[in-house]
């Protein structure tokens, strides 16, 4: 039963504050102004009842404006509050004397507050005592008094008296009746959308409204459109892989096909020799590489391909000197993590090259290759390289700069220029850089060159199929992209989640293609 | 890439002239060699310059070799010819013994030799930059240079216990028998990454001139004897090996580029090696190689059209010898400074540098391909999508991990764990492949633990041996999704299998048997989970994964403090 006497009270209060916003309204239309402290004393209203009044009309709307103003003024003690209703002490014991005889003074010593009244009243002048009897008899010394203190206190209720310096104010003070207050109070005025016919608006239409059709006549809360809505709950992915992506998504367009690079352990024969890479070049160094103890070998190999890769290294062949050294099987066998995605790329180079007949091919390739580094800002030990390669006949370096252009053009790219390197499998060799206009420098973004006869020969290609080919990591322009300088900030444990999620979509815009 | 230092001042008086730094880096962008930092040099007013160079350019790892390089680059000059002299050679013997630890010797002398102390200084600078790079740390060849006028020839290259062996070393005051030498200069801070390549052999090498006196111990050090100085006339260089092709390479330009100082320029004194089996060489071998190159092909390979003539100017602005036959025949004559050459490829690329690679016209490839997909990463994505979808946040977590993470961790020994061991990693964080991607994900809690739940998932490779394939290992393709907060949520973790089986159209096996659908199997228990929590995950009656509430002791492990439910799924059987 709580529920439904909290549910009453609180509609009649609601009711009073309805028909009060009425009555203030009919106010406002007939008067220009409104000042809350002198209307609600007028009524006997408690302020503050018609200061919520006032804002709960202006929460409707462009209805009534209203400004604040503070005044000093006096007002009734509580003991002052009493005098008003009762009158003064002084009075009260003057009006308990009967007018012929008076009064024995014990007996009228017995009124509530007799020892002020009666000091008050014998300095006014308005009592004589007879001392001569037993006991002493108090009689009236004039025939009428006027109450003036509650007159006084009457006329400061009903704000006619504000002045707190005025004589008789001061006076009233001394005696605690009266003290300095602060008011705040409202002036309300009519505003552009005044009416004195208004309703609550409804906070939401609900489908109750819908069905009921009374949406037709409700009024609506405005939303609010100055703070933030709330997050739906989502997930997302990877700002990395977003990138990687797009860069797939590019590869596509230009018609390469995607290479299985899910083999992270690989043999040094796929991932050096059959490269070209000399046995005791330093990328096979322990300090740069990471070799397995377990499976620490690789023993089966295409017989026939790898006496000629040997042959290739050690003594020469295919119109080249080779490295001349001696070439050795067991180093070929030792298993590392691939160094590059260029293992597989030899791979099905090699697979290609077993075809009966030559079939030009363009392949592409994202994925994780290992290095044994020391570790930096910009460096982990696993990265993702990005890589392409064409093979045809006759191909060009001409060509190779050609489809850097289309590639790096689809990244927004068009000033590209490109310098001389050096790589093991690839002569000519050449770094690719492009002007980065935020940085205002050119900025490497990456390798390329054309696959070296030595490593194409020995797979069975015929001496016109050229080989090229391009590759970068994910990881360096990702970073250049988000402006994150630290690598750990993005990949790996010590990623911020808030930073993924916060992440936009991922749209690597193609510059316009040339005339 | 090798960086070598060069005094600005000195390389500008071997240019002819000064560049601005912007000038000079653009002239090394053309050649493809790379001006890495202008460094002052203190109380100078001079600065130095660091110069990248490709790794096989061995001809340009000192001023001289740069200079000269671009001088001819810039057809200033042209490449100089190295002769031999006439002088009857001094002699050096190879004695058996050296055959068991380092077999090969060669030698020759620079005569009436003039050094300035910058001359001499890059001298030893390029020593120093042979043996960290083509002799691979003094493994396959060690320099060894020497005032001739203070040895007597004949001398003999020997291998001796390291107790018969006693001498002075460069710049010590005492002789020390060479095993002491090695203890010794195992506490060297420059040299004890050396002392390993001979310490364990019961021989050492060592050169000795007909007066007993010690000149070197290969790969180690000098002896004291022969000390060579600025003011230094005659030099001895002797280079041991095992790689005896190395061996030229490194004698040859130690010799092409400091015979410059010769009195006759760039000839050299030869000397004779008596090799373990009385056969007599003549070191260097100074034979230029000559190659014929079809003009036609050039330009083929590089996209370019350009005469027989022009091709010839451009080789010999690369440091090739280069002379017309016909209008489309050059021969080449490769010096032994190109050391690089070692196909046609290479000379086209070197006519392709001084063509310069900006100035050929880019041509599209005619190449027409369909593009496809691989299938697997094209399911792994249209999972990771709907992972996502699923209100999951993808984590991307390192391949390399620690054997604990995989085993300790979860309460397991790394034995019974199919995982590949790295033989040389330089942390613990990378002992091992990952086996499955719960550490990973594991750790991405740990460093965000402010905010729950986190719903986290990742899509990778793990890696486990398999000894049916060829490098006996495999990658397989793993969905690992982890639900974490104050209570274990499994039931989100269980609702995601759901929706991801949804999507990939396995439908629910009710009966939990048989081979079709997908059912959890909860008769086993597995110690990374609580007990009771646990299932696999059988797909078409194949276990492909795990499901359940992760055990508090791999919460505590991971440094965790709240309940986390589990699901990791091979994905390859939906491809």
């Amino acid at each position: 039963m709580a529920t439904s006497k909290g549910t009453a009270a609180s509609a009649s209060t609601t009711e009073k504050s309805s028909s009060l916003q009425t009555e203030i309204l009919l106010y406002l239309s007939t008067n220009n102004e409104l000042n809350t402290w002198s209307y609600a004393k007028e009524r006997g209203l408690d302020h503050q009842l018609v200061v919520g009044t006032i804002r709960s009309i202006e929460s409707l709307g462009d209805v009534i404006k209203s400004e604040q103003h503070t005044s000093r003024s006096i007002g009734l003690t509580d003991e002052a509050k009493g005098l008003l209703r009762d009158g003064s002490y002084e009075y009260n014991i003057f009006q308990a004397i009967p007018a012929d005889k008076g009064i024995e003074q014990p007996q009228l010593m017995k009124l509530p507050n007799a020892n002020i009244g009666f000091a008050k009243a014998m300095s006014k002048g308005w009592l004589q005592v007879d001392k001569s009897s037993k006991p002493p008899m108090v009689k009236r010394k004039v025939d009428t008094v006027q109450d003036e203190v509650q007159h006084l206190l009457q006329r400061i209720h009903s704000l006619e008296l504000t002045d707190s310096s005025a004589e008789e104010v001061v006076e009233l003070k001394k005696r605690k009746l009266v003290e300095d207050v602060t008011i705040n109070y409202f002036t309300v005025t009519k505003s552009a959308g005044f009416s004195t016919n208004i309703s609550k608006p409804e906070t939401d239409l609900t489908a109750e409204m819908l069905q009921s059709g009374s949406w037709k006549t409700a009024n609506f809360k405005p939303k609010n459109f100055h703070a933030k809505g709330l997050l739906p709950s989502y997930g997302c992915l990877h700002p990395l892989l977003k990138v990687r992506t797009e860069y797939r998504q590019i590869f596509l367009e230009m018609g390469f096909t995607e290479m299985p690079t899910n083999n992270f352990v690989e043999n040094s024969f796929w991932n050096f020799d059959a490269l070209f890479t000399p046995q005791k070049h330093p990328a096979r160094d322990v300090q740069d590489t990471f070799f397995l103890s377990d499976p620490a070998v690789t023993t089966k190999f295409p017989e026939e391909y790898l006496q000629k890769v040997k042959q290739v290294h050690a003594t020469g062949a295919f119109g080249s000197i080779g490295y001349q050294y001696d070439w050795q099987l067991d180093e070929t066998q030792k298993n590392v993590l691939r160094t590059h995605t260029t293992a597989v790329s030899t791979r099905m180079l090699y697979q290609l090259a077993q075809e009966k007949t030559f079939r030009p091919a363009k392949y592409f390739s994202i994925d994780k290759v290992f290095r044994n580094e020391n570790l930096d800002s910009t460096h982990l030990a696993e990265f993702n390289q990005i890589e392409g390669l064409i093979a045809d006949y006759n191909l060009t370096l001409g060509d190779l700069i050609g489809v850097l252009y289309q590639f790096f053009r689809k990244l927004g790219m068009t000033k590209l220029r490109f310098k001389p390197a050096y790589n093991p499998y690839t002569e000519p060799s050449m770094e690719i850089f492009s002007y980065h206009e935020g940085l205002q420098r050119w900025i490497e973004v990456g390798n390329s060159g054309m696959f070296r006869p030595e490593m194409l020969l020995p797979m069975g290609f015929s001496e016109d199929v050229s080989v090229i080919a391009w590759g970068l990591s994910l990881e360096r322009p990702t970073m250049i992209l988000y402006g994150i300088n630290n690598i750990r900030d993005l990949v790996g444990p010590e990623v911020d989640l808030k930073m993924c999620r916060r992440n936009p979509i991922c749209r690597v815009i193609p510059a316009k293609s040339e005339e | 890439m090798p960086t070598i230092g060069v005094k600005r001042s000195l390389l500008f008086q071997q240019l002819g002239r000064t560049y601005t730094d912007e000038e000079f880096d653009q002239l090394c962008f053309d050649y493809g060699l790379e001006l890495d930092k202008v460094e002052p040099i203190p109380d100078s007013t001079d600065v130095e310059y660091k110069v990248e160079i490709p790794a096989n350019r061995y001809d340009i790892l000192c001023l001289e070799g740069l200079s000269r390089a671009l001088n001819i680059f810039l057809q200033k000059t042209e490449l100089p010819k190295f002769t031999l002299s006439n002088q009857k050679p001094i002699r050096m013997k190879i004695l058996a013994n050296t055959q068991r630890i380092r077999p090969f010797v060669v030698g020759a002398v620079l005569r009436n030799v003039t050094f300035t102390p910058d001359s001499y200084n890059s001298f030893i600078k390029l020593q120093d930059k042979l043996h960290q790079n083509l002799c691979r740390n003094r493994t396959l060849v060690a320099i060894g240079t020497h005032d001739l006028d203070t040895i007597q020839p004949p001398f003999i290259y020997d291998a001796r216990e390291p107790k018969q062996i006693k001498f002075r070393s460069l710049n010590q005051q005492t002789e020390m028998q060479a095993d002491e030498m090695l203890e010794f200069y195992a506490k060297d801070t420059h040299l004890r990454r050396y002392v390993s390549i001979i310490q364990d052999s019961d021989v050492y090498p060592v050169i000795y001139d007909s007066n007993n006196v010690v000149l070197s111990l290969p790969p180690i050090i000098n002896g004291d004897h022969s000390k060579m100085s600025v003011q230094t006339k005659n030099v001895f260089v002797e280079c041991t090996a095992v790689d005896l092709h190395k061996a030229n390479t490194v004698l040859n330009t130690m010799l092409t580029m400091f015979a410059q100082y010769c009195c006759k320029p760039f000839e050299i004194e030869p000397v004779e090696v008596e090799q373990a089996d009385g056969k007599v060489i003549v070191y260097p071998n100074l034979a230029e190689r000559s190659e014929s190159v079809s003009v036609k092909k050039i330009n083929q390979r590089i996209g370019i059209n350009i005469d027989a003539q022009t091709a010839a100017i451009l080789l010999n602005r690369m440091s090739l010898r280069a002379t017309v036959l016909d209008t489309d025949t050059l021969r080449v004559e490769i010096p032994v400074t190109r050391t690089d050459i070692l196909h046609f490829c290479d000379i086209a690329e070197d006519c392709a540098v001084a063509y310069g690679f900006n100035n050929i016209v880019k041509t599209v490839p005619k190449t027409s391909c369909i593009g496809n997909q691989f299938e697997l990463n094209r399911v792994s994505d249209l999972i990771r999508h709907s992972a996502a979808e699923a209100g999951f946040t993808e984590a991307l977590t390192f391949t390399l991990c620690s054997c604990s993470d995989v085993a300790e961790k979860f309460g397991k020994t790394i034995e019974n764990i199919p995982a590949v061991h790295i033989a040389n990693p330089k942390t613990q964080e990378f002992q091992i492949g990952r086996t499955t991607l719960l550490p990973g994900l594991l750790k991405t809690i740990f460093k965000n633990q402010d905010t729950q739940p986190i719903q986290l998932f990742e899509v990778s490779d793990i890696i486990l041996k398999d000894a049916t394939q060829e490098t006996g290992s495999r990658n397989e393709r793993h969905l690992c999704a982890l639900f974490y907060n104050r209570t274990p949520g499994f039931e989100i973790i269980h609702g995601l299998l759901d929706r991801i089986m949804t999507l990939v159209k396995i439908p629910y096996n009710e009966s939990q048997s048989g081979n079709e659908g997908y059912y959890l199997n909860n008769q086993y228990e597995d110690s990374a989970f609580f007990p009771g929590s646990y299932a696999q995950v059988i797909v078409k009656g194949q276990n492909v994964g795990v499901i359940g509430v992760l055990h508090p002791n791999v919460i505590e492990q991971f440094g965790l403090k709240a309940p986390c439910s589990a699901l990791e799924i091979n994905i390859e059987p939906f491809v």
